[in-house]
């Protein structure tokens, strides 16, 4: 690392500083294990260097944001999670390791498919087969090979409950995806996001394009599958970060600038680059 | 604090600051008018004092509605949102320092009507150190230098203790004449209303430590 390369800082709260505990911030702080473990990772789009040295962990069954303005590399990061990059030509990492429970994800010897099963994704826009609500939440099941009524029938049911959904089109579940509203679509994709039993969910600004109403309702449900679920969101919204996630990592040009409890981040950060962003003050 | 360089967030912050330094100097200027009435005797000041207070009643709910118009449309963050309660704080405790320069006149226009008890050495002694405490308190709040706060919160402790002092030999004097208590009473309470405001200077020394540290000094946690 060159001496220009700004260091993420996280910082230890001084004495007298708001607690962790009085912020609601168990973020950084938490005991919680580490479930992803991001080794000093650079990574490259042909000869464009997109990620510089980013360092960090993130912790099991907590939510954490990546926030940053456009173009610094959050959504690239999130992508390297579950290997989507693959699928773009000259995208790889270039230096440093991805870990997900002590597992080497880009070692040759991993199934990728295997891999994309543990660590589902939310994307920006809901994306619904052309087919029904109960095919669309058992797609990844049937890719499986799973074909059994009774075991596609119970997945249903926990996946729609489990996304919020299940009282909203549980008599019409042979009905097309389409069809629903814009918010419900986006609920039915993590609902077969989750129908898989992902141990991560990666959520690449899942409210973007939903109304406040839609938007409230993702937010308690991504409240209510940290219980279960490690869950990695990429927001534009600086609230939605704030109200939804227990750490946040700031991005600003490709490098992690700060990460730390989301209280902390959004009350004190240490970083005059993260405090100007996340006021509004550049980006 | 900085500044956003533009737009309406800038805006109504600037309008925060700016109608907080409008009660600082009103607050200030009313401390200095309710001291002179108590010291020349002179009612017509007294009776501007009284005036002026209401005013600073009516900026302290701008600052308020200010505040929660920003938080409504703005949603600030860190230095911001810390900004927004610390002046909620502020504004309160300058509202506070006018209405106890409105006791110090209305115990003035009592002590009036008798002779001087004794010479007033000790409470303009307080008043000044007061005002000392409002102006550097202030500044630190424009200036951005959180640092003076320690040095107004020892100040207090000083005038604390000339109150303390006060009240012993007020007291001594009520014991060997009661026909002084009514004049000894009325300088007790003027010495109050000048600890207290010296209270409300200490009270926004800390918030503004708060604002640019984000450490919380109340209550002497160091």
């Amino acid at each position: 690392m060159d001496e220009s390369t700004p260091v993420a800082q996280t910082s230890a709260a001084p004495p007298g500083a708001a607690s962790a505990v009085a912020n609601g911030d168990k973020g950084l702080r938490s005991t919680a294990p580490t479930i992803i473990d991001i080794d000093h990772v650079d990574f490259q789009y042909g000869a464009h260097k997109a990620l510089h040295g980013i360092d960090f962990e993130i912790k099991k069954k907590l939510v954490t944001a990546f926030i940053g303005p456009s173009g610094c590399g959050k959504s690239t990061l999130l992508r390297c999670l579950n290997r989507m990059n693959d699928l773009i030509d000259g995208a790889r990492i270039s230096a440093g390791a991805i870990r997900i429970s002590d597992i080497d994800i880009y070692d040759p010897s991993v199934d990728v498919i295997e891999l994309r099963k543990r660590v589902g994704m939310v994307f920006q826009k809901s994306n619904p087969f052309p087919k029904s609500i109960y095919e669309n939440v058992v797609y990844g099941l049937r890719l499986q090979g799973i074909n059994h009524k009774a075991r596609l029938d119970e997945a249903v049911e926990r996946s729609l409950r489990g996304a919020a959904l299940w009282e909203e089109v549980r008599d019409r579940l042979h009905t097309s995806a389409l069809g629903l509203s814009g918010g419900q679509q986006q609920r039915l994709c993590i609902a077969r996001a989750i129908a898989v039993e992902p141990e991560i969910i990666l959520m690449d600004e899942p409210c973007s394009a939903l109304d406040p109403i839609a938007t409230v309702k993702v937010e308690e449900l991504i409240h209510q599958l940290k219980q279960d679920y490690t869950i990695v969101i990429v927001t534009h919204n600086m609230q939605q970060a704030g109200r939804c996630s227990d750490v946040t990592a700031f991005f600003y040009i490709g490098r992690l600038i700060e990460i730390d409890g989301t209280g902390k981040i959004f009350t004190n950060p240490s970083q005059k680059q993260t405090e100007d962003y996340i006021s509004g003050r550049f980006g | 604090m900085s500044m956003p360089t533009n737009g309406p967030a800038s805006e109504q912050i600037s309008n925060i600051r700016e109608t907080l330094l409008m009660m600082a100097s009103l607050a200030d200027r009313n401390l200095a008018l309710a001291m002179r009435a108590l010291v020349e005797r002179d009612e017509k000041i007294a009776a501007a004092v009284e005036a002026e207070d209401s005013q600073l009643d009516q900026l302290e709910i701008n600052v308020d509605e200010l505040v929660i118009n920003h938080m409504a449309t703005h949603a600030p963050v860190a230095t911001d949102c810390r900004f927004m309660l610390v002046a909620s704080k502020i504004s309160s405790n300058l509202e506070r320092i006018g209405d106890s320069a409105v006791t110090i006149v209305r115990r003035s226009l009592e002590l009036n009507r008798e002779p001087l008890l004794k010479p007033l050495i000790d409470i303009p002694r307080m008043a000044k150190i007061a005002e000392s405490m409002l102006r550097d308190g202030i500044t630190a709040l424009i200036d951005n230098k959180p640092e003076l706060a320690q040095e107004i919160i020892r100040r207090d402790k000083e005038v604390d203790a000339i109150n303390k002092q006060l009240a012993r030999e007020l007291t001594s004097f009520m014991l060997e004449d009661p026909g002084t208590i009514t004049r000894a009473m009325n300088l007790t309470l003027v010495a109050r209303a000048l600890e207290r405001i010296a209270d409300h200077c200490k009270n926004i020394a800390e918030e503004v430590y708060y604002l640019y540290h984000a450490v919380d000094i109340r209550h002497d946690r160091k």
